[in-house]
């Protein structure tokens, strides 16, 4: 078959190399490199990192828990603080959190590794089976938490730690959200995403429900009817639409699907990908469908992004590793229609654009960049239903420092609210939040929540 | 280029870098590869009595404490002296010796304070044609519980015995090897002077235990679950042996005692900061065992550059210069003010030095100014004690800066005196009052 051949196939390269193509993007530090790494952390006061963490890990000390030969309390202070903590070290744009605050980018312009102590830790914590937490008496109030994401997940672990009983209602088959659906199956290999959600369930009291969906099975009312409280981690399950002619046409695909399909596909051979691929958008969706798709043996991807490389919102640390696998990255250029043969793609006309006044508009040169696949990765927008009045903002959940929503026992947190970066450690952060606060809430007496205005 | 020649006691060696008694002089073989890779000299692994010699364990000797990236800092051996036949040892002695002419070469002895035994080996060492003797009154283990070694070195009144015996039985000059292991060195430093020794070297190794196993509860090394104190070495007893080699440099009846300088030495500074206190030559073994004989090029090079640099022509324009300033703590100018200054250039804003001072020191060192990240010394609260100085991981960042007389100290809102005070004179000193009074 190979990488030549045109139209969109399965099984382009050999076996090994999709093996060698999707293995650990960064492979775990052993004892000793973990040893290495540890000792170059200076154990900062009121360390810089730990305030780039919107999750607040102690990495100072996590990291001199390694450096002494104690793993286990180590991995002990980064759930403390990030019950994914293991999925967040393999995910976290460190580049731009922890690692781009620590001192050492000043003293000598390389950061202490903390993105993968962070995941010697808690990988030595998974595989010795510590559970570290066990769910105290219970406090006989239920919560129903919507959606097992790394915001609900967060939730619910936090929930069951205070003694409330959790039920998760899940829509798809299994739990993780965008952790087992979404991120580049190189970033979490060896089902990673489901041996952490097994971790964090094990603590107990939190039953999950899957293939129930919000809108379609339930409703808000149904829960507040029947919960104490009620947290919404329903992400975004929306994709926005190009809008532009033959955005139907066979060919033609949603990045997200294409990279959950991939993470799902037991063998990688069997998810088809086109000799030429075009990928529209400039985030992490767009950078994660077209690394892979050339992994799968694409043999040109280019990402067409419609405003300049500093406006990406892919990181910079994602752009080379992009470029780095063959990934062709070009801006200033915007899809005007998908051209079809024998319908199905062959190409996309493009514009250039360009920014006038400040404005985004297109110069008005066209031309046609061949293709037989395209991706649409130009973001994912918030789709649900059952939510009856409540208070949206920019077209997502409006929520209060605490997670709070518009309606009095009900928060949200996670890429469904609008607040902080669409990161899994933010959604882990709100989740654990909102947690703490519905706790804050259950155990004072009877008073109401306080709705946000 | 500098002269690094060197004279000690009389042995004349091409640099005054020697290999101290110890594991790397035990044998030709190793000797060798020391003269090859440069050493100036070498003090052969302790020789014992004529007879069966002594036995090893057969478990590990070695135990150790390590820094950061397992940077060996301090090691301690369980080993004792050499347990190969005296016979093998004097004819490779004698056949190195005349292999390599120009290089120092000493004896190190261990026999029991019997004065036959001392008679009896003395002439055999002789013959190899050795340039001098050490006699080992430092080993902490084994042979002191014989009565040898640290066991004599303790006791200033044996040293002077055999000390004595040595001279009246041997031409060859006499270095008395001193253990640390005592609470005023000055003592046996004094009492081998009074034998008529020709010189003293120290420090032998200090008695340690270097770690625990915290699963069998035995101490390291481990010989089956059983362990033994050691003697400690390495770059972490440097502080305590510099300490003991300018007692001695300083003590009116031994300053003009000659000082072989052993310690932690690990780089050229190290040989150069013992020359300055005093040492006339140094001995190395640790950072050999840890690297390897070709340090010795590094120490060499280093030693000849910083000389030129400095203008130091000969070992004699430098050895014993900062003998001079080594004073009793009564002595030191009270009106000596310093304040630390931290180059904003330089801070990777770290926060080692604010939590340093503001937990267990003087806080006056901020952590935010105008609500920024900032780290910077309040001289109103800075006495200069140095800390954030020692804890600062950026070589420089923070210096101690001396305020020149007349200069406001904001600390205690006076100008700085400009003359010395000490101690003994100092109004709160109640002996200066009596004296006043």
């Amino acid at each position: 078959m190979g990488t030549t051949q045109s139209g969109i196939h399965g099984g382009r390269l050999a076996p090994a190399d999709y093996e060698r193509n999707f293995s650990d993007l960064h492979p775990p530090l052993d004892r000793h490199e973990a040893l290495v790494a540890a000792d170059r952390c200076y154990f900062c006061h009121d360390a810089p990192c730990v305030t780039a963490c919107p999750t607040a890990i102690d990495i100072p000390m996590f990291i001199r828990q390694i450096s002494t030969g104690n793993p286990l309390g180590s991995a002990r202070t980064i759930f403390d603080q990030n019950i994914l903590g293991g999925m967040c070290a393999r995910v976290c744009p460190t580049e731009t959190l922890c690692e781009q605050a620590c001192v050492r980018n000043t003293a000598e312009s390389r950061p202490v590794e903390i993105g993968r102590l962070q995941r010697h830790a808690t990988d030595v914590a998974l595989a010795a089976g510590h559970p570290f937490y066990r769910r105290p008496e219970r406090s006989g109030k239920a919560v129903a938490v919507v959606g097992a994401g790394p915001a609900g997940l967060a939730c619910a672990h936090r929930l069951a730690l205070k003694g409330h009983d959790v039920v998760i209602l899940e829509a798809r088959e299994k739990s993780g959200g965008l952790n087992e659906y979404g991120i580049a199956t190189y970033k979490t290999v060896d089902d990673f995403a489901q041996r952490e959600v097994d971790y964090v369930l094990s603590i107990g009291g939190i039953e999950v429900k899957h293939g129930v969906k919000l809108g379609r099975d339930f409703t808000l009312s149904d829960l507040m009817a029947n919960f104490d409280a009620v947290f919404l981690g329903i992400g975004l399950a929306g994709v926005n639409g190009l809008d532009v002619e033959g955005e139907n046409l066979a060919g033609v695909v949603d990045a997200v699907d294409f990279i959950a399909g991939l993470r799902q596909a037991q063998d990688k051979a069997e998810i088809p990908v086109g000799r030429r691929v075009v990928v529209i958008g400039g985030g992490m969706t767009a950078i994660d469908a077209a690394v892979q798709a050339k992994l799968l043996g694409a043999e040109d991807v280019t990402i067409c992004y419609r405003r300049g490389k500093e406006h990406m919102n892919a990181s910079p640390f994602e752009q080379d590793l992009a470029t780095s696998k063959g990934v062709t990255i070009r801006h200033w250029l915007q899809p005007r229609r998908i051209v079809a043969r024998e319908g199905r793609v062959a190409g996309v006309e493009v514009e250039y654009t360009e920014l006038r006044d400040g404005r985004l508009s297109g110069t008005g040169e066209i031309g046609i960049l061949a293709a037989d696949q395209v991706f649409k990765a130009i973001g994912q927008t918030f789709a649900a239903g059952g939510l009856a009045s409540l208070a949206m903002t920019g077209g997502r959940i409006a929520v209060d420092a605490d997670g709070r929503t518009s309606m009095a026992n009900v928060w949200a947190g996670g890429d469904c609210v609008r607040a902080g970066e669409d990161l899994t450690v933010t959604s882990v952060a709100q989740g654990r939040d909102a947690a703490e606060s519905i706790n804050r809430a259950l155990t004072a007496d009877t008073r109401q929540a306080v709705a946000v205005a | 280029m500098a002269d690094l020649r060197s004279t000690f006691a009389g042995i004349a060696s091409p640099n005054p870098f020697w290999l101290a008694s110890a594991p790397p002089t035990d044998k030709a073989y190793n000797v060798e590869r020391a003269f090859r890779a440069g050493w100036g000299g070498v003090v052969w692994k302790t020789l014992g009595s004529e007879g069966p010699p002594v036995v090893n364990v057969n478990g590990p000797r070695y135990g150790a404490i390590w820094g950061a990236d397992r940077r060996l800092l301090g090691l301690n051996n369980i080993e004792l002296i050499t347990d190969r036949d005296l016979y093998v040892n004097l004819r490779e002695m004698k056949q190195v010796k005349m292999n390599w002419p120009d290089r120092a070469l000493v004896a190190s002895i261990m026999v029991p304070c019997v004065e036959e035994e001392w008679k009896a080996i003395l002439p055999l060492v002789e013959e190899t044609g050795a340039d001098g003797i050490e006699l080992n009154f430092g080993c902490p283990h084994g042979m002191s519980e014989r009565g040898m070694g640290a066991a004599v070195g303790q006791v200033p009144e044996y040293i002077e015995m055999v000390v004595r015996w040595c001279k009246q039985y041997t031409r060859m000059p006499v270095i008395t090897k001193l253990t640390p292991n005592i609470t005023d060195i000055r003592k046996p430093a004094r009492a081998a002077h009074a034998g008529g020794t020709d010189a003293v070297s120290l420090i032998n190794t200090i008695n340690s235990i270097t770690s625990v196993d915290l699963d069998s509860f035995s101490p390291e090394p481990s010989i089956g679950g059983k362990g033994s104190h050691g003697g400690y070495c390495g770059p972490a007893v440097k502080p305590i042996a510099l300490n003991m080699v300018a007692e001695i440099a300083r003590d009116p009846e031994t300053r003009s005692l000659p000082i072989s300088g052993i310690g932690g030495v690990t780089t050229w500074r190290d040989a150069a900061e013992f020359l300055a206190l005093g040492a006339g030559n140094v001995q190395v073994c640790t950072a050999a065992m840890t690297y390897g004989f070709k340090i010795v090029e590094e120490m060499i090079t280093g030693l000849s550059g910083w000389m030129d640099a400095k203008g130091h022509r000969s070992l004699a324009d430098i050895v014993g210069r900062a003998v001079p300033n080594i004073t009793d703590w009564q002595y030191l100018n009270l009106n000596y003010v310093a304040k630390a200054r931290i180059d904003q250039d330089a801070c990777i804003k770290c926060g080692r030095c604010h939590i340093a001072c503001e937990d267990t020191s003087h806080q006056a060192i901020t952590q935010f100014v105008d609500g920024v990240r900032h780290f910077e010394v309040l001289e109103e609260e800075c006495v200069g004690c140095n800390l954030c100085v020692n804890v600062c991981p950026v070589d420089n960042c923070i210096t101690m800066v001396g305020l020149e007389p007349g200069t406001l100290d904001r600390r205690t809102g006076k100008p700085v005196d400009p003359d010395y005070a000490n101690w003994t004179t100092h109004p709160n000193n109640p002996m200066a009052r009596q004296a006043a009074e």
